[in-house]
Order: C-alpha cells, then structure tokens, then sequence
C-alpha cells in the first residue's frame, strides 16, 4: 500500500472532512477550495470524505459539491455520529486502500490531528502537520526525477523557518492544514458530483468486506462520555478588528484592560503565545502560527514583543498599532503605527481618545491627517 | 508488587526560541548540539501526570526517550522527579527519523518492556509541534489513544493477574471551543497538554541519591557500551570512580536490542523529506511613531476613523 500503484497521478485528490452534528468545519471547507486548485493543476477530481450520523448529513453530502467535491464519499452510520479515533481511522483507511487518492487533506484541527497521524501509521506513510501552503511541483532524488509531487509546507522549530516537506515515495501523500490560511470557496449550487453511499458493516468480531467498510468491537473501546462545546467560540478569524495582549500585559487581571479596548472599538481579544502559556487566557485567543491567523482592518498589538510566530500570524492586517515599552520590540518592524509607553497608561488614552471622538465627531482638534505627529507641541495641552 | 505499569515518553529537545542561522545544517536537519538542550516541557506534564498516578496507585513509571546519548540528560532529571526505571534508545540508524520511524521504534521499546498499561506523553515536542508521535506510536501499539488530555478523571486499575482490558481509564481532552470526556480500556495511550498540571521540581532527595551517576556518564556515543549479542544489551550508567552505578540504571537499547527492522528506522524508514528551509523574513514596515500621549493618541485615533479602520 505504501509505494505507488498503477499510475498514481491519475488519482484524485481528498479531503477528510470534518463536522460536528451537522456543522461542517470551516477548515474543511478552506480545504476544499485548495483541494480544487490541486487537482486542476493535476488535471484530476477532488473526493470528499464525509463520515458521521444523522438525516441532516445528506444535505452537508450536497453542500460539499458546492464547494467544489466532484465525489463525496458519504459514510454514514449510527455508531460514527461522534468522532472517535478507531472507528474513524478504520473508515478513512478503508476507503483510502479503495480507491487510492495520491493526496489526502486533514484540518489540522483537534480532530484532525487525533486522526491523520493514526492514519498514516496504519498506511506507513507520510504526513506533514499542520501546513499553512500546499503546492505542487518537482523534485530530484538520487538521480531519479519525481514530477508532481505536493510540497507540505509549513513552519517549523517555533516559527522560525518555514520548512517544505515532500514525501516522494509513498501514496497517499497527507497533509493537516490550518485553519484560516486558505480561501474558503464560493459555493455553486449548480456544480455536479457523485454522491456515493459507501456501505458500512458493523459487527461484534472483526469480518472481511468486499466493498466498503467493516467496524467490529474493537474499534470502539473508547466510548465519548460527554462532550461539552461552549456556545461562543471566539470568531478572531472574522474579526474587523482584533486587540491582543502579550507578556508586557502582566496578568490575568491585566487582561481586564486589554479587553475593555476591545469592547469599546468592537473588537475581539487576541493573545500571544506567551500570554496563553502564562494562563492568563484561553487558548482560542491565540494569535500566530501556533494559534489563528488574523488578518483584520486593524490590529492593535499590546504589551507583545513580537516573536517570528506572532507576527506570521497577524502580519497581513491592513493597519497594525503596537504599543510597547521596549522601542527595540521586534513588533514595531511590521507595525505601522508605534506607541512607546506603558500600556497601562496608553490603552486608558485610547479608550478615552475614542469615546470622545465617537461622541464628538469631527469636532475635536485635529491636524491633518498627513501631516506627521506633533508630540512635544500638544503634550498635556487638551482637555 | 507493583501492577499499573506506566511507560512515560519523552523527548529532549532544542530551546526553540533561541535560534540562529548556524544551527541549522545544509540538509534542512537540525544541528541539536548548537542549542541548549531541554526537556520537552508537555513531556514533563506526561511524566507528572504518570507520577500523581503513581502517587496514588501501586504504579511502576518507565521513562523512554530516543536521542543521542546526551539525552541521557531527560532520564536523569525523570529519576530526580520520581521515575523508577529509565531506558535510552540511542543508536546510529535511529538517526534523522520522522515521525513515523520514531513511533516505529518507540513501540518496538514498549513491546520488548512486555508491553504496559497506559503509555503517556506529551502532545507535542517543541521543536517540531506536529503531535503525531503520540498517535502513531498509539498505532503500532494496536492500543487506543486519548489525545489533547487536559484533566485524568478516573483509574482503575487493571485487577490482579493482568487480565487484558480489566483496567480503564476516564480523561478529558480539550478541544475547539469546549472539552470532551472519552473513557477506554487499558492498556491505552494519552497525550498531555500543558493544562493538565504543574509538573513538580527535583526531589532534592531524589537528586542526592541519583547525583553520582549525573556526573560523566556516557560522554560520547559509542558502540562498546553494547552488546548487541545478548537481548542483555543494557548498560549500567557508569559514575565518577569508573565504576558502574546501578541503583538507577540506564537502559540502553540499539536497533538490535530492539530487534526492528532496518529499513523501518531513521531516515531509511521515513516518508518524509525536507525539500527545503527558508529562514522566515516578515515584511518590514516603517512604523510611524506616535507620542504616548493625549494629544498623540487622539489624533492617532481621529486619523483612523478618518479612514474608516475604526468604525
């Protein structure tokens, strides 16, 4: 299984979708919208596997032929409604030694972290985590030339070099991707694909299936107890505005000002790696490559000096505002506005400055907007 | 005698955030020795995790890594934390393994322990952030993972006489935006992240008894610590006076002593390649500096509502 088979350029290119009682991951959907640009590239089809429980599955199954699946390979059963390592790694394996896809994409989510890596060990073959680009093209190996192979490629060794990775030996070739770092496709309505029920056997001793795929009782050892999914989720990836916190924050309770900023300019709460590690706050508010990649209107930086694997993480906000004690913070360098001063006295100047000029409109004195700041001029001056 | 047999995986690892141009090697590999060395710290969570459970159930913790022999260094401070018996895996051809290989070899080690009943480690090692040792070790086992463990709920302990799948074992694991709660029969592997605890320090008690074989063991690798004839190829650590130390000893195991399959290992056994690095350059910008002052950020403030940045 693990060395190429017939002529694998001619196959397809996957993604393992991810869902959630009917809620398909956004990542997946990204997936799809790159899976198509692969496949075009290597003029052959995109598959989706979509695994699960439950009639609203049907309508997901249609959906992601909107988003660019020319089949979906539609595995359905009441014992696969919630994700569990196994039976999941049984289902994708399964189809995988099937139809032999050469590439096969996975969220690089919880989920899909749980899953790939189970996956590939099963077909020994090779797998990259968490990728932020995929792209095809050459490589040249003792003397032998490989064509069309996928470059994985990712960050590496805490953000500080982005390797790429290549696996030009074996089939499928997978990948986990991150969320967020992909375009998510338009949907078509009006697009065409298969649809294709795959048959699944579900019996107490492990059997042999000719078509399709066979779940037995030692797939399901692990049993979900509960699962407890929070009604928000922090949406930093739609934010227009974000307003992250780093070590210069100082504390859990330092955080309170870092997030009346964000309520008062209708933003939403980022962090720093080392923030989150501090615990001074959820890792859904993680900004870099470890965390989300935020691309807002305006980026407002604070107390965050600014490492390799934040900055790849916000790098690309239209406006970025740092504030820092430390005038050699590496975060100035990507910023376009800088704020030398103590956080804690130039975030209540902010607030203040806003609220004002919300309520004031254009009334209060102000130079024109190209002309450079005047700091010593004003200094104390107003209000 | 002790029953909950407990294998803690672990990994020494480069400080990844102090690093430069020259510890990088032409291939795309890391040059570990030009970093400071530490231990992988969702490792150390593993280890505590697998000592409070020894702390409360008769438990014997095994702590295996794979390295070069100066990752001796992780076993050492496992045996100051309270691990009962340490095992290296150092060998030429582990070398330049990816993932896959290592799982290879790391299951081949827990299978020549006679196998356990929970193998933990952490959910990822900094250097490389892929979290996928854990899982495909989990694999070759035939054993059931938990993964992303932020809480261990529940124990129990297999029932005396090893019977397979009498013990169980209640974690939680943290996923987006909430957690969920998986139950699984033993044996079972987890991985911990840095939520589930505060990993203790050195016993200092623990430190004096084991301080004489962390002083020159193993300074290089070298193959005459082995012998690869006997399945006995284990080696005492050997202290200041020359002399074995074997109250805590060192096991270490080659590809021979793990009886594994060339062509599986190191390099030779990984799918995948490093193409290319790039060292990241981000886009530099010329950032306007703005006095940390009223008037500055007012006008800050006015000139990006002027802009429509803020709304």
């Amino acid at each position: 299984m693990a060395s190429a088979a017939g002529d694998p350029r001619a196959n397809d290119v996957w993604v393992v979708v991810e869902q959630h009682d009917g809620v398909v991951a956004e990542v997946s959907l990204e997936l799809l919208g790159r899976a198509r640009e692969l496949a075009g590239q290597l003029h052959v089809q995109v598959g989706a596997v979509l695994i699960g429980a439950g009639s609203a599955l049907k309508d997901v199954a249609t959906a992601l032929v909107a988003r660019g699946a020319d089949t979906v390979y539609f595995v359905a059963h009441t014992d696969l409604a919630h994700y569990l390592a196994q039976p999941y790694t049984q289902v994708v394996t399964s189809l995988i030694r099937e139809h032999e896809p050469q590439i096969v994409l996975y969220g690089a989510t919880t989920t899909g972290r749980d899953l790939a890596p189970r996956v590939a060990s099963t077909l020994r073959t090779g797998l990259t985590a968490d990728c932020t680009d995929l792209r095809i093209g050459d490589h040249s190996l003792k003397g032998e030339e490989y064509k069309d192979l996928l470059y994985q490629i990712r960050p590496a060794f805490g953000g500080n070099i982005i390797a790429t990775i290549i696996s030009p030996l074996h089939r499928p070739q997978m990948a986990t991707v991150r969320e967020g770092v992909m375009v998510m496709p338009e949907e078509d309505r009006r697009r065409d694909g298969r649809i294709i029920a795959v048959p699944v056997t579900r019996t107490p001793e492990p059997i042999k299936v000719h078509a399709g795929v066979a779940l037995s009782d030692a797939d399901f050892v692990v049993k979900l107890v509960k699962r407890v999914q929070e009604e928000k989720r922090v949406d930093l990836k739609g934010a227009r505005i974000v307003v992250s916190g780093g070590v210069g924050v100082g504390s859990r309770e330092g955080f309170a000002l870092v997030e009346e900023l964000a309520r008062t300019l209708g933003g939403v709460v980022g962090a720093s790696r080392a923030a989150v590690d501090a615990g001074w706050i959820a890792h859904d508010h993680q900004v870099g490559q470890t965390g989300t990649t935020v691309r807002p209107k305006l980026y407002i930086a604070c107390g965050i000096s600014g490492s390799v694997q934040h900055r790849a993480g916000m790098d690309q906000s239209a406006r970025i505002l740092a504030i820092n004690d430390d005038p050699l913070a590496p975060i100035f360098s990507v910023a376009h506005y800088g704020v030398v001063g103590d956080l804690h006295k130039v975030i209540p100047l902010l607030i203040q400055a806003y609220r004002t000029k919300g309520a004031g409109g254009e009334a209060a004195p102000a130079t024109s907007p190209a002309a450079p700041t005047q700091p010593a001029a004003a200094d104390g001056g107003a209000s | 005698m002790p029953q909950l047999r407990i294998v803690v995986l672990v990994k020494q690892v480069p400080d990844t955030a102090n690093v430069t141009g020259e510890a990088m090697k032409e291939d795309g590999t890391i040059n570990r020795s030009a970093l400071p060395a530490v231990f992988n710290p969702e490792d150390l969570n593993a280890l505590e995790e697998a000592l409070k459970l020894k702390d409360r159930h008769d438990a014997r913790v095994t702590v295996l890594t794979m390295g070069p022999p100066a990752a001796v260094q992780v076993l050492r401070e496992s045996l100051y934390r309270g691990a009962d018996e340490v095992i290296l895996l150092t060998d030429k051809a582990f070398a330049g393994a990816d993932t896959l290989a290592t799982s290879y070899a790391l299951s081949l080690a827990v299978r020549k322990l006679g196998g356990t009943d929970l193998v933990l480690c952490g959910r990822q090692a900094i250097d490389g952030d892929t979290a996928q040792v854990g899982p495909q070790t989990a694999e070759k086992l035939g054993y059931p993972q938990i993964t992303c463990v932020s809480r261990v709920d529940k124990l129990v302990a297999p029932a005396e006489g090893g019977e397979a799948g009498s013990g169980a074992i209640t974690a939680t694991r943290s996923i987006e935006g909430g957690f969920e709660t998986l139950t699984s029969t033993l044996p079972c592997l987890l991985t911990v992240t840095g939520e589930a605890n505060d990993p203790r320090p050195p016993s200092v008690k623990l430190v004096m008894t084991y301080k004489g074989i962390a002083a020159e063991a193993m300074p290089e690798y070298d193959d005459s610590y082995l012998n690869p004839e006997s399945d006995d190829a284990e080696v005492c650590m050997i202290g200041r006076d020359g002399k074995p130390v074997c109250r805590a000893r060192v096991v270490q195991w080659d590809h021979e002593a793990l009886a594994a399959d060339r062509e599986a290992l190191g390099l030779r056994g990984s799918p995948t390649r490093v193409k290319e690095i790039e060292s990241v350059v981000l886009a530099q910008s010329e950032a306007r500096m703005v006095a940390p002052d009223e008037a500055g950020i007012a006008e800050l403030v006015h000139e990006l509502i002027e802009e429509h940045i803020l709304g």
